[in-house]
């Protein structure tokens, strides 16, 4: 049995995938906070209980994410870009185009087609195109993250919100509030300007298809709807909650295969 | 007539301004602007006629500026705040030729003719980043009133370095310097430097000239003054009215238009 764990210290949460004989066996989630290694060891810890493996059973970790380099026990670290290249190609081998939106950064990778990050863009410094602005408005408006698919999910129009400065957004947003727009509509405007710097971000590396949507907010079909409406093509987004976990899958699968290579272990399967 | 108005509704606080046939302040108010924005430039103007101590019926004229000035809806006509700080600055201290007005949501530095023109101005119209509100989420962060903050700066004596831009993410940055282990001064000293740069960078933009006047909101913070005086290598003109130079500078325009003079060209002009 060769057990290969990855873990993705990102700025909001923290996430493990644990892959038993190259098959995903284990993933859990929390946010990061402020003590990085206690995140990702209780993350470990609790995607090892998944399969009942201890912890000390883990052959080879890789950390990704912003909290890489503070994980004393990893045998690589990898940046977040590779470990995205690595996590979409298992799901959807053909991508070539990935997006990833986080808590606090939003990435575009373009991908050659053997897996290899030819291009990215990145904006870290704003928060306009980040889930954070998706969480403040929704927070504004009374509503927790986890409704946030649901509530969007029943507006009859988008209320134009501008894309600049989630700061500003907010400002608009208590005018349309006070104007009696409603929760629905003004999130669904929060959604489409969201998108609007996505796609803006996606074209800076080139629009090639396969497209891979990542990240947790592309949990809310909604988002996905969107997305697929302004870039008029198709795209992949992994199943549910593993959309919050091409990164930590990514590391993983890069575990795998190094545990192979090293040829103490069975063969993972790689993507 | 014998008075005249300002009501400046910015996106944190209004503020009114009387000012009599000397064009001197004779009453002032400074409220929470809130969501209802009619209701509070006009209450704003209520509690400053109440401070002057003046009937509605005696004043001759009202300015709304400010990022709601249109919602004044009693007022004769609008007048953009960089107009309005421009000449309420040049009112107070005569020597100014630029202006550095920073509010609750934008941080605007202003060239100015002697007299307060207008010659060219430069503000933050794309990001929260360097505004009052950068010092807000600090203070969230740090759960202190904003009162405290400048107090609390002033003791610090080695500034972290504070790499956010974006004001979303300053509070998570303060926070983790925090757990960092480092003191409450020192990160506030270094969020006051982070703003007071930027602010720096927009004045460059417009020319820097003595005097430097400073008005809007964060001059109450004495962190604030020190720290800019400090980047910029020269003093600061300020004064305890400076959070109502909007205003003042609305209540001139107001009182020379009530004795006829044309109002400023350009100034019902949009500006962001």
């Amino acid at each position: 049995m060769s057990i290969a764990a990855g873990v993705d210290i990102g700025s909001t949460h923290t996430k493990a995938a644990l892959l038993v004989d190259g098959q995903l066996a284990g993933t859990a989630i929390r946010r990061t906070g402020f003590r990085l290694e206690e995140a990702a060891r209780e993350t470990l810890e609790e995607a090892c209980s998944v399969v009942a493996v201890r912890p000390e059973d883990i052959e080879y970790l890789t950390t990704t994410g912003y909290g890489r380099n503070r994980i004393a026990e990893r045998d690589l670290q990898v940046t977040d870009l590779t470990a995205q290249a690595w996590g979409t190609r298992r799901f959807f081998p053909a991508t070539r185009t990935v997006l990833d939106v986080g808590g606090q950064t939003m990435k575009a990778l373009r991908l050659d087609d053997v897996g290899r990050v030819v291009s990215f863009r990145l904006n870290d410094k704003c928060a306009a195109g980040t889930g954070a602005f998706l969480e403040k408005t929704a927070r504004y408006l009374g509503h927790p993250v986890e409704e946030i698919g649901d509530v969007a999910a029943d507006a009859a129009e988008a209320v134009p919100i501008s894309g600049v400065c989630a700061v500003f957004a907010e400002s608009e947003v208590i005018n349309h509030v006070s104007q009696g727009r409603r929760a629905p509509e003004i999130l669904r405007g929060a959604m489409e300007s969201l998108v609007e710097k996505s796609v803006r971000l996606m074209k800076r590396v080139g629009l090639e298809p396969e497209f891979t949507l990542v990240g947790g907010i592309m949990r809310f079909p909604t988002m996905v709807e969107v997305m697929r409406r302004d870039l008029a093509q198709d795209v992949n987004v992994p199943v549910g909650e593993l959309v919050q976990f091409t990164g930590a899958i990514g590391a993983a699968v890069l575990s795998a295969y190094r545990l192979e290579q090293a040829g103490g272990a069975p063969a993972a399967r790689i993507a | 007539m014998s008075y005249a108005a300002g009501v400046d509704v910015g996106s944190t606080q209004t503020k009114a301004v009387i000012v009599d046939r000397h064009a001197e302040i004779v009453g002032r108010s400074l409220i929470s602007t809130g969501a209802d924005v009619v209701a509070a430039a006009q209450r704003a103007y209520d509690l400053a006629l109440e401070e002057a101590g003046v009937e509605a019926g005696r004043v001759g004229g009202v300015i709304g500026t400010g990022y709601g000035r249109y919602k004044v809806e009693f007022g004769d006509t609008q007048v953009t705040e960089i107009v309005c700080h421009a000449r309420g600055a040049a009112k107070m201290f005569p020597g100014t030729r630029t202006v550095l007005d920073m509010g609750g949501q934008d941080t605007k530095a202003i060239r100015v003719q002697p007299g307060g023109e207008v010659i060219d101005f430069c503000m933050n119209d794309k990001c929260a980043a360097g505004t009052g509100r950068f010092l807000q989420s600090a203070a969230a962060a740090l759960e202190l009133h904003l009162d405290q903050l400048g107090p609390t700066a002033l003791r610090g004596k080695r500034p972290v370095e504070i790499t956010t831009t974006c004001t979303v993410f300053a509070e998570s940055e303060v926070l983790s310097w925090l757990s960092r282990g480092r003191k409450v001064e020192d990160i506030l000293a270094g969020v006051h430097h982070s703003i007071a740069s930027r602010s720096f960078g927009l004045l460059k933009r417009v020319g820097i000239e003595d005097e430097i006047t400073f008005t809007g909101g964060v001059t109450r913070n004495a962190a604030m003054v020190a720290v800019l005086e400090e980047i910029l290598g020269s003093r600061l003109n300020v004064s305890e009215d400076s959070h109502y130079m909007g205003a003042l500078g609305a209540a001139l325009f107001a009182r020379e238009r009530a004795s006829g003079a044309a109002t400023p060209a350009g100034a019902g002009g949009e500006v962001a």
